[in-house]
């Protein structure tokens, strides 16, 4: 299981996705980047250029023809995945962080960061079919919570949004009114990440708090907890096997004062059930910011803030043992 | 709310406060608070009816009844107030108006008591103390009562009545736990707000918790030395709890304590705290007491001075711990508590608590003392320094008869450190020479063999004589020690034998078995029963390097590590040692426990790890005779507990499988309980997405051909 490791980046990454086909891998981060590789040989297809701000979040279509990205430069963007071209623009007063497109991806969830003297907002817009009628009007803009909104993701057939913020907080929003229909003190600090597993029935959070939970969707009941010894970053679910993958570090601002070994960089797998962890994969030296399974759960993804992208392809082996472990 | 508008220079003036209010005219006075809101404002009036009360109590606190006065008429009464008067207010002040002398209506003879007010409780308190049995003449002795007191005394009842019968309830069996079946060992925890006791379970693994509590101490916890009790330190004082259930012994009160001393006989404790006193020199206070009844036995207190003496004194004018060292109460021999002062050493045998004899132990010049660690022994230790023409000397003294064992004198001394074997078998004196010239010292060390006859001493003397030690540590139970000496971060480790086990006759003679370089070590840990050595690199720069060595065959059974490790402490049986990272480090808090062979067995994390402490063992009940016995015919014994070891892991296991089975199934309840909602989602991302919906399955890899031409050029081809 060599993996590749893709150097496009030259700042620290912010999240690494597959596509819904699994064939393609978009990586962005704070050096304003967006990159685009092929998923089972790490060839670089070609890049998103036009941010000039830090690159928190990416989401793609279904059918992987467009790329929603949000940035802190104050926007949103849409982008051609065929030819890399800039499609459409939603401009803000705040830096934006989170977005989701909806199931169906007719519509799309940005969330803005507290700023000046805005509080944080997710904002809903209409997706056009063709982007030439793409519209910049907000249809929806649910506010209340304080600090900012790291995820987001449509649930409930697209009648529920969740988000997960830097308050420790994941809550349900309901898109029609607007209102917070239901909160969870999930962590004591921040939420970093926040992953569905494919069939929409649980989450999965990670958090500064050097815990992973794993949460009933419907309920917000915590089903299962991962313990680090260090702050974790992001965490993903194997589509495959009962396999959670997490990826942290010890913070980037405290690496020098200790030895290089108590940085806990390696990303760390655990038997989702048992919560026991069973294999490390080291490579990075700096913290993990950003894990994904491929939709195969053939692979995954490892991006670090030292810039670097990990492409691990599970050797035959994995599938042999996957299922005891 | 009317409209309030500022101006600009208001708006300025108000930034930062709510919007609407009018800040610019209000009158503090006119501010309503809700009812019954307080507004997280303490109301001060509130306060001063309560202290009022408290002062009060019954409201007579401060009154006293005198009874025996004489009965005099009326003719004499107003000369008797006067001289009572007199009498009275000697201890206190007397209120205005205070004296009560009643005479009897009837008879005009006085009653011969009297009521008198003093100005406050405690002044009345001093009076009681004065007037009760005050002999006015030969008939009349004052009886004197606090008026709270006589409430009391008026409300006994008439007729006595029998007190219940006390029934004896036995305590519990303090040492419960050595009647393990499996023979495990205890130790205690401390970490976040809890302290917790806990087998160590071995053979599964992990530890078991047995009793846990939260916020049980205030500052640290401690097991008494045989491992009887265990000493929890809270502000107030010390207490002390056991048994099976962890209840409460014992208590003793001694505000804001800070050590702790247990005699080796558990009988007696010391507790001790130090303060700076109101000019800023650090003020002491020592109790002594009776563990059993939590009887006070003695408290020594200040001047400082007189205790911090010699190698006991802090720079800044404080005493190094341990001040006080307790001895004997084992097998017999008396328990002493000593303290060194200026040229003596004090010796008090418990539980009198006077000085020994009446007089301290004369030592000219001493600089540092030791008692032997084998409590039977009553043996100490002392160093008197070099003085004029005399020379330094170290001196074992046995009491309490006082009678010098043996001396050494010694020369050009710059510095000297004393080891105790673990069983009081040997003495190391290490002695740093100054060289000629003064400006370096030499080291060598005074070997004395206690359990020989005339105590004889050798001398030895490292290759290297300028060479730095830094560690001296006797195998326990044996005669071999190891030296830690070099510079730098790789010290050298040296293993010495007090017996030539080459010769037949296994004569005294120190011999050198092996020295092993270069090695990450700050520290060496002998196991409690000996043979096993461990090397351990703690501490910044060393990462917790471990290194498990054979003294006996000479080999290195394994090496670990356990990262940023600070502490290292073997169980009492010396079968597990725990490798503890503390608070102090940032990270990585918990312990590990390995084997004495150095197979690492279990790690536990816990956030802000404090304490680690193993529960002691008393002495073996065994003859050394029969323990030695038994290590011949260990196989015999062995066989049975690899038996039970073995059925105890099947057991293990198969619980170990039933849990994980448990959970796994659980899991699967639950993911079957949210199959309606993935299905439900599932068809409606199917309906969302239409034709462009592809389901993995379908998903089809076609191999595509692509030809493209690069470039066409023409050349002439010739045939």
């Amino acid at each position: 299981m060599r993996p590749y490791v893709l150097q496009g980046h030259t700042r620290p990454l912010n999240q690494v996705v597959f596509n819904a086909e699994g064939d393609l891998l978009v990586t962005c981060g704070k050096d304003s980047k967006i990159n685009l590789w092929w998923a089972d040989n790490g060839v670089r297809a070609g890049s998103f250029d036009g941010h000039n701000g830090v690159v928190w979040t990416v989401d793609m279509t279904y059918d992987s023809k467009v790329l929603l990205s949000a940035a802190g430069d104050s926007s949103a963007r849409l982008w051609s995945m065929e030819d890399g071209s800039e499609l459409f623009r939603f401009r803000f007063n705040e830096p934006a962080r989170a977005c989701r497109f909806s199931v169906g991806e007719k519509l799309a969830a940005v969330s803005t960061d507290p700023f000046m003297n805005s509080v944080s907002a997710i904002r809903l817009f209409n997706i056009a079919a063709d982007p030439a009628d793409q519209s910049a009007e907000e249809i929806l803009n649910l506010t209340g919570p304080r600090g900012r909104i790291t995820r987001l993701h449509w649930t409930d057939q697209n009648r529920t949004l969740l988000s997960s913020s830097e308050d420790g907080m994941v809550r349900r929003w309901d898109v029609e009114t607007g209102k917070c229909l239901a909160e969870k003190q999930l962590h004591e600090k921040q939420v970093m990440d926040m992953q569905m597993s494919t069939d929409g029935t649980h989450f999965i959070t990670a958090s500064t708090d050097r815990t992973s939970k794993l949460v009933d969707t419907q309920t917000f009941e915590v089903l299962k907890e991962y313990k680090s010894a260090a702050p974790i970053n992001s965490a993903a679910m194997s589509p495959i096997f009962d396999h959670v993958l997490i990826g942290g570090g010890q913070d980037a601002a405290a690496v020098t004062t200790t030895a290089a070994k108590a940085g806990y960089f390696e990303a760390r797998f655990f038997h989702k059930v048992f919560q026991e962890e069973f294999a490390q994969a080291r490579g990075h030296f700096s913290p993990i910011n950003s894990v994904a399974f491929s939709p195969d759960g053939t692979s995954f993804v490892t991006g670090a803030e030292e810039g670097n992208v990990r492409l691990h392809h599970f050797d035959a082996d994995y599938f042999q043992i996957g299922d005891r472990i | 709310m009317a409209n309030v508008t500022l101006t600009a220079e208001e708006q300025h003036m108000f930034e930062g406060q709510p919007r609407g209010f009018p800040f610019g005219d209000f009158d503090l006075e006119d501010v309503m608070l809700p009812e019954n809101d307080d507004m997280g404002i303490a109301s001060d009036t509130d306060d001063d009816a309560q202290e009022e009360d408290v002062q009060a109590e019954s409201g007579f606190a401060n009154v006293l009844v005198v009874d025996n006065l004489p009965a005099v008429p009326p003719e004499k009464y107003e000369k008797l107030t006067a001289i009572l008067t007199k009498i009275f207010s000697g201890p206190g002040r007397i209120r205005e108006g205070g004296l009560f002398h009643p005479q009897d209506d009837s008879t005009k003879m006085s009653k011969g008591y009297a009521f008198v007010e003093y100005e406050n409780a405690e002044q009345a308190k001093a009076a009681l103390a004065a007037l009760n049995g005050y002999q006015l003449d030969k008939a009349h002795k004052f009886a004197a009562t606090l008026y709270d007191e006589c409430d009391r005394i008026a409300k006994v009842p008439e007729e006595y009545a029998e007190p219940e019968d006390r029934h004896y309830t036995p305590g519990e069996n303090l040492l419960d736990w050595l009647s393990d079946k499996r023979g495990r060992d205890q130790f205690v925890a401390r970490y976040g707000d809890e302290t917790e006791v806990c087998w160590n379970d071995a053979p599964k693994q992990q530890e078991e918790s047995v009793y846990k509590r939260s916020f049980w101490t205030e500052a640290f916890v401690e097991w008494s030395p045989s491992g009887g009790v265990l000493a929890t330190v809270h502000r107030q004082g010390v207490a002390l709890w056991g048994g099976k259930s962890f209840g409460r012994l014992q208590r003793v009160g001694h505000p804001g304590v800070q050590r702790l001393l247990f005699s080796p006989c558990e009988s007696y404790m010391l507790t001790f705290s130090e303060f700076p006193d109101n000019r800023g020199r650090p003020h002491f206070v020592a109790h002594v007491w009776e563990v059993r009844t939590g009887k006070r036995l003695r408290t020594f207190d200040g001047p400082h001075d007189e205790y911090a003496v010699g190698a006991l004194a802090r720079p800044d004018r404080g005493m190094r711990w341990p001040t006080f060292r307790w001895s004997g109460g084992v097998g017999g021999a008396p328990v002493f508590l000593a303290h060194m002062k200026k040229n003596a050493i004090s010796v008090y045998e418990a539980p009198e608590m006077v000085m020994l004899d009446k007089k301290s132990v004369k030592l000219e010049n001493i600089e540092d003392w030791e008692w032997s660690p084998n409590a039977a022994d009553n043996t100490l230790v002392a160093y008197q320094a070099e003085q004029g023409n005399l020379p330094a000397r170290v001196a074992l003294v046995h009491l309490p008869g006082r009678e010098e064992l043996r001396q050494k004198n010694l020369f050009s001394v710059a510095g000297i450190k004393m080891t105790w074997h673990p069983e009081g078998d040997y003495l190391a004196v290490q002695v740093d020479k100054w060289t000629k010239t003064k400006k370096s010292t030499t080291t060598n060390f005074e070997l004395f063999s206690i359990r020989e006859k005339d105590i004889p001493i050798d001398m030895l003397e490292l290759p290297n004589k300028s060479e730095k030690i830094l560690q001296f540590a006797w195998e326990p139970r044996g005669s071999r020690f190891a030296l830690l000496h070099g510079e730098g971060t790789r010290p050298s480790v040296s293993i010495y034998n007090m017996k030539d086990t080459k010769s037949s006759s296994g004569a005294r003679g120190v011999v050198l078995l092996h020295t092993m370089t270069n090695k990450q070590c700050t520290s060496l840990h002998w196991s409690p029963s000996g043979r096993f050595l461990l090397l351990a690199g703690l501490g910044g720069g060393h990462n917790g390097v471990l290194e498990f060595w054979d003294t006996e065959e000479m080999t290195l059974l394994s090496a670990g590590e356990h990262f940023m490790a600070q502490e290292v402490q073997w169980d009492p049986t010396g079968r597990y040692v725990a490798t503890i990272v503390n608070a102090a480090a940032a990270m990585e808090n918990g312990f590990q426990i390995w084997s004495f062979s150095g197979q690492a067995l279990y790690k536990t994390s816990h956030d802000r790890f404090f304490q680690l402490l193993w529960r002691p063992r008393p002495p073996s009940l065994l003859s050394g005779e029969k323990q030695r016995e038994i290590v011949k015919n260990l196989r015999k014994y062995s066989k049975r507990y690899e038996e039970e070891d073995e059925a105890l892991l099947a057991q293990a296991d198969t619980e170990f499988l039933a849990e994980r089975e448990r959970q796994l199934s659980e899991w699967r309840q639950w993911v079957e309980s949210r199959q309606a909602v993935a299905e439900a989602a599932d068809a409606f991302a199917r309906a969302q997405l239409g034709e462009r919906f592809r389901s993995h399955e379908e998903f089809v890899v076609t191999e595509v051909e692509v030809s493209v031409v690069l470039d066409v050029k023409e050349e002439a081809v010739k045939h």
